[in-house]
Formats: C-alpha cells, structure tokens, sequence
C-alpha cells in the first residue's frame, strides 16, 4: 500500500479523503468550529408551517382534553396515600386522615390470573378497615414521637448555642459537668497519655 | 426503548394514571422483565402501591406479567411495553374514527373501552346507555339494545376484540374460553398468548340486555340511587362475567392505513377511482389477515356490485377505470386473473405498492422536515437525492440549480444534521482519495429512524411546556374555576342578575385577557401533539414494514 504509506506522518492538512472531492476549494474559508454546546433557544432562520385547522383537527383537541379530565377522576389515577401536612394539627389524631382513596372502588377481577402475588380481593374490605383502624393508630404514635423529636431537636439546638456562645470555658464546664454525673473523681482516671514519657529517660534500652 | 421514548411514555404515564404509576412505569420500561420486591426496593415505593400501580398497567395492556427467567417456582415478573404506552397519543383519533363510523354510540363504547382498559359488554352497554341518556333531552331514553347493535358491528369488524386468556403458570386453566381446551398446554411457553391466537376472540357472547339507560338525578336522590343501583348491579350478573373486551389497535391502523392509500389514489387520480378503490378495500377489510401480502382476489363483478348506489357508474367504465389503477406507476392494484371479468388486488406491506407508497408519504413529511428546517432549497435538493438515489456535489449543483457555494453549504448542514450521508466508491483497489467517489445520498431506513425520534422528542417537549404553562397560571386558573363553580352554584338555586355580574367582576380584565392567552396556547400545544401524532403513526408503520420480510 505505497500510496497510504507516503502520506502519513507528512503535511499538517491531511485527511483520509481529498478534500476537493467533496467539493471544497483549495484555500476556501472554512466556517470556524465550535466550541461549545449549542444555545438551548437557537434562532428560527425559517417560520415554521402553520397548523392544520379545522372542524376535525378542534373536535379531537376536545376529545383529547375531556378524555384526560376523565382519566383523573377514574380510579386509575393512583394518588400516593401520605398527603403533607403543612401544620401538624392536635384534631388530625381523631379525624380520618386517609385521603378518599377512590381505587377502593375498583376491584379488578382476579379471577383472571392464577398465582399473582397480589393480595386476594374478597377479604380487602375486612382488611381496609383493619388497616384503617391501624393507620389511624400509626398516625397518632408518628405524631406523638413528633412532637418527642420536635422538642428534644428543640432542647438540642439551644444547648448547642449555649455552647458555641461559651467557648472559653468550654474545658472547666464539661469537667464540672462530669463531675457533677459520676460518682468517680477525675483525677483518679488516668487516660494513659504520661504513659510513654517515662521510657524517654532511659534511653540505652531498646523499645520493642 | 430510546430515551426519548422513555421519557415520552412516562410522561403520558404522568397524566393519565399520576405520578406513582409514571414512577412504576418509567422503571419497568428502563430495567425490563422484573419481579414485584425488585420493583419496590428501587423504587422505594411502598409495597401496596406498587401492586396498585401494577394492577393499573395490567389493566391497561401495557404490562404484563409471566413466570419468572429462572423456572416455574420463580418470582412473577412483569414487562411493560414501551409501544403500548405510545398508543394513548393516538387515542383521540381512535374515539373520532370510531365516531366517523358508527356514529356518538360507537364513539362512546370506544372512549369507554380505552378509559377502562378492559371492560365486560355488559358494563359497557350500560355505561354508555347513561352517558346517552344524559345527553339526550327530557324524558327520553337511550334502549339499551341500540347501543349492543353498535357493539356487535364494532365486535364483527374486528374494531373490539376479547382479551387474551391470561397465560398459564403450570396450574388448570382458567374457565374463560371452555372452546379452548387446546391453550393450556400451547401457553405454559415464554410468550403470552395474543388475542389473536383465541379462535373465539370476534365471538359475542350470549347475553340478554334488556332495559334503558337511567338518568342521573339530582344530588338528593342520589344518595339512595347509588344503594340501590349497586344491590342491583350485584344481583344482575348478566352471564358474560370474565369476558373482558379491548380496543383492537391494529385494526384501527389498518383503517388509517387504508385512508391514507385512498387519499393518495384521490390526489393522484380522481374521486371515482378513489371510490372504487375504498370499495375494494371494505371488501377483504375483514378477509385478509394482518400480515398478508395481498387482499383477496376480487372480480371485477363483484366490486361492480359492491360499489355505493350514488356512484353509478357503468360497467365497462369501470373496466377503465381498473385498467387505469392497474397501469399507475405506484401499482396500487394489481391484475391476479381474468375469472369474472377480471380478478383484482390490492397489494399491502411489506410489497412494494406499500412500501412505495409508505415511502412516498414518508418521503413528503422528509422533505417538510427540511423545509421547516433549512428552508425551500434544501428541501429540494433533499428531494432529489430521494428520487436519484445517489448524486456527486457537481449534480447536485447542477440538477438543483443552485449556485455552487450555497449547494455545498446547505449539503454539509443536511450532511452534519444526518438527513443525508456520504458514500464512498472507490475506483482503484487501495481507496486512494483522489481516485474515489463521494456520492451524496439518502439512507431511508435510518433517516426515518431519526426522524421518528425527532417526532418523540417533540412530542415529550410539547406535554412539557404545556405543564409548565399549567403550574404557572395555576393560581390563576383555580381561581377561574372556583369562580365558575359559584356562577352555577348560584344561577342553579335562581339567584339575581346583579349578583351574577357581581361574581363575575371578581376576575379582573387582564386576568381574563391573561386566561384566554393560556388557554389559547394549551390549546394549540395540545393541537400540535395529535399532528405530530400522525407523522409518529406513519414514521412507524414505515419502520414496521421494512422488518416484516
């Protein structure tokens, strides 16, 4: 392949194809490369076709709106079961929370399926009311442990200022705070950090 | 499954069945064939909610579920199907076809089944016996027998069709089809069965319906209603429990399929011609299978006797006319015999008339493409690339008749944007680049491609922005319907019509003038999508009919 071996490694311009080939011109300015990524909104050089109008083209954007009206109402419309609550309010503990949950009304017919792993539908209601009771249960322990947590965060967040507004006698106040829990005196724990100092004297014998 | 497919079907997933089935969804058509406890752990969605949402793509056809990969004992996986979801962009026109046809009856079982997903006749028939009788005036009602004639008609052309017997997991078969007995064993295979492979799957089952369709009253009776309508309903087993029915989506492409060959014969040639040819298609609408290559041969006097009363047309100007569709270079009907004065077909994918004419129709919305694009004169160099299938920059110039410079650059952007690609044909063996051919052409199979991705992409863009618009002015637009639900609250317990303007002056002037711009814009995005819709369905089909060989 004498022809492919003289090119190579020769002349800045070369390019597996000839370049007049494909039609451009020796010397001719190339447009200048880009470098970044294409603007999100580019400009429109040409207006685009206008939209096909008519009694048909209106009557299926009706069909289309009401169809999605309608789906939001029909119980396939799966709504997530936790609603946020912006303000947790003492009435949510006895009143129903659970949002209408409207799939309820709709019990797809198993009968159909053999071995699903979904849960058999005759004994749902016995079981909605089950878990309506243990939900309303759940939510009021939930609640109580809120407001366990809200308050303890509470107390947290003040010692933490407490804390960062002294912090020069930061040292004295934890030793006196540990003295005043413990039963030991502090000085008679000893941490262990003299521990390596002694063998520094002597230092003829070889540490192992 | 692209990207742009993915993110297309989850947002159609989004609006039409909520967020958690779109979660549920988006992760099943990204990871395949998975089982119930991977679903939940990835998604961390509780596992009650993942069984709903399951429940819901199962009942909509665009999940289904089948024995595990490692053996019968295995988990229950369950596989979403990307082209199913795609569908629900088609829907509209499905409901206005059906319209065209069979008139509000048929449009309102069609709506009905595609809301449902799967729903017995019976719960049809009276569903949509309601919905009539609402619409009707005082006093009048819908019989419940009118709307099972125009189920039976939708049932006899193939327009509604039973669902699949559910595919067997080692255990009895199920007692939907006893006529059946056969499937069992067939389906204890990988693939679920289709509906087509159920012999029975036309048949109408024996039910009496015999009633009216109610009214709905007014909110004081409604409450008893709502008792006493449901005692009824569980003691009127109707006799067709388990006999679930669904929209038949290809037959419906077929129909489409159909107008669009006798819009083009229209253009091409005339009305009548255009007329004789839908004749023979309503023909062997029901008699030719899906994938066949030609209709059934059709004498000439049988089209002669099956051609609508108000185009009386003599018989040996139809003998003409045939002749002329014979002899068109697009070979929309082909010549099979000389028996009864003629046998004629017509030729359907993957053949060439099909392809031809897929091709054509595919090559025009290639060629708008360009236009919106790049303008006119790209448009029509693209265009003759098409039709001269391969040309040098030299031709190209001077078949276009476009200045040199300006040729070169609008073939490099068709060039950098893929619509048109270059092929290299060497003269000597060692491919030297002075003594080769660079040839311009147009890969069709890919740039359709392309471009059905393009269709998608715009799509999904087209239901973002409308969202968008929607949480903007959401403020606005309850505060619109509030206001409205107050209006009719009011003038139905008769109030004054000073206390009506008084209503109405709470949305001021520019909030008026700032609803009617947001509707205006909802809408035409919502117009935009069915339109792209039409280049999807037929990008599509192209594509389709190129792999079935």
């Amino acid at each position: 392949m004498a022809g492919l071996g003289r090119g190579r490694g020769r002349g800045k311009g070369y390019m597996s194809f000839s370049i007049e080939a494909v039609g451009i011109g020796k010397g001719e300015n190339l447009p200048p490369s880009i470098l970044q990524p294409t603007p999100l909104f580019p400009p429109m050089e040409h207006k685009p076709v206008p939209l096909v109008m008519g009694e048909e083209a209106e009557y299926m954007l009706a069909l289309k709106q009401e169809f999605r009206g309608n789906m939001k109402t029909l119980p396939f419309y799966v709504r997530p079961a936790v609603s946020k609550k912006d303000v947790e309010r003492y009435s949510d503990k006895y009143q129903n929370s659970e949002p209408s949950d409207n799939t309820l009304e709709w019990n797809p017919d198993t009968s159909l399926s053999v071995d699903t792993p979904v849960d058999p539908k005759p004994s749902k209601k016995t079981r909605v009311d089950k878990e309506e009771i243990i939900h309303k249960l759940e939510v009021g322990i939930t609640l109580e442990k809120k407001e366990e947590e809200v308050t303890s965060d509470e107390e947290e967040g003040e010692k933490k200022k407490q804390e960062e507004e002294q912090q020069d006698g930061e040292e004295e106040y934890d030793e006196e705070e540990f003295e005043e829990e413990t039963d030991y005196i502090m000085s008679y724990f000893d941490n262990g950090e003299e521990f390596g100092g002694d063998s520094d004297d002597n230092m003829d014998e070889a540490i192992y | 499954m692209t990207a742009q497919e993915v993110r297309l079907c989850g947002l159609l997933l989004q609006e039409h069945f909520g967020e958690v089935v779109e979660r549920i969804g988006t992760h099943l058509l990204r990871g395949g064939a998975q089982n119930l406890r991977t679903i939940a752990n990835e998604t961390n969605t509780p596992l009650d909610l993942v069984k709903k949402s399951l429940c819901v793509l199962v009942q909509h056809g665009a999940c289904e579920f089948g024995s595990g990969r490692r053996g019968p004992g295995s988990p229950v996986e369950y596989r979403a199907s990307c082209e199913r979801v795609l569908r629900v962009l088609r829907y509209p026109r499905y409901i206005y076809t059906a319209k065209t046809l069979y008139g509000d009856t048929g449009e309102l079982i069609v709506e009905e089944v595609l809301q449902r997903g799967h729903m017995t006749m019976s719960n049809t028939v009276k569903t949509v016996a309601d919905r009539l009788t609402h619409n009707m005036e005082e006093g009048r009602s819908m019989e419940y027998s009118e709307v099972v004639s125009a189920f039976s008609k939708l049932v006899e052309t193939h327009f509604l069709q039973r669902c699949p017997p559910v595919a067997e997991m080692g255990t009895a078969a199920t007692s939907t089809n006893p006529a059946t007995p056969g499937t069992p064993a067939a389906s204890a295979s990988t693939a679920p069965p289709t509906a087509e492979s159920n012999p029975d799957c036309y048949k109408l089952p024996h039910v009496t319906l015999i009633g009216r369709g109610k009214r709905r009253r007014s909110s004081d009776d409604s409450e008893e209603q709502r008792g006493g309508k449901k005692a009824k309903m569980d003691s009127e087993s109707c006799g067709d429990e388990g006999i679930y029915w669904q929209v038949n989506f290809e037959r419906f492409h077929q129909h489409f399929r159909d107008q669009a060959i006798i819009s083009a014969v229209a253009s091409k040639l005339d009305q009548t011609s255009s007329e004789i040819v839908r004749t023979m298609l309503r023909m062997s609408e029901v008699t030719t299978t899906q994938t066949a290559a030609y209709t059934q041969p059709l004498s000439a006097n049988e089209i002669f006797r099956s051609l609508p009363p108000n185009y009386s047309i003599s018989r040996p100007i139809l003998d003409q006319y045939l002749s002329l569709l014979v002899d068109d270079p697009m070979e929309f009907v082909g010549k099979s015999g000389d028996s009864g004065g003629g046998m004629y077909v017509i030729s359907k994918e993957p053949w060439p008339t099909w392809r031809e004419l897929h091709w054509s129709l595919w090559y025009r919305r290639g060629w708008c493409v360009c236009q919106s694009w790049f303008g006119s004169r790209s448009a029509r160099i693209f265009r003759l690339l098409l039709r001269k299938r391969h040309l040098e920059q030299k031709q190209v110039e001077d078949f276009a008749m476009i200045p040199a410079k300006e040729a070169k650059d609008m073939l490099y952007t068709l060039l950098s944007e893929n619509l048109v690609q270059l092929q290299e044909i060497p003269k000597t063996p060692d491919h030297a680049p002075s003594r080769t051919f660079y040839l311009y052409t147009v890969n069709q199979l890919p740039t359709a491609r392309l471009l059905l991705q393009h269709c998608y992409k715009t799509v999904a863009n087209l239901i973002e922005r409308r969202l968008f618009e929607t949480k903007e002015n959401k403020r606005l637009l309850e505060k619109s319907q509030r206001i409205e639900a107050i209006l009719a609250s009011l003038q139905a317990s008769g109030a004054e019509p000073e206390q009506l303007t008084e209503v109405e002056e709470m949305i001021t002037a520019p909030e008026r003038q700032q609803l009617e711009a947001l509707r205006h814009h909802i809408n035409k995005l919502d117009s935009t999508e069915n339109q792209v819709d039409e280049t999807v369905f037929l990008l599509e089909s192209y594509i389709f009919s190129t792999k079935t060989k």
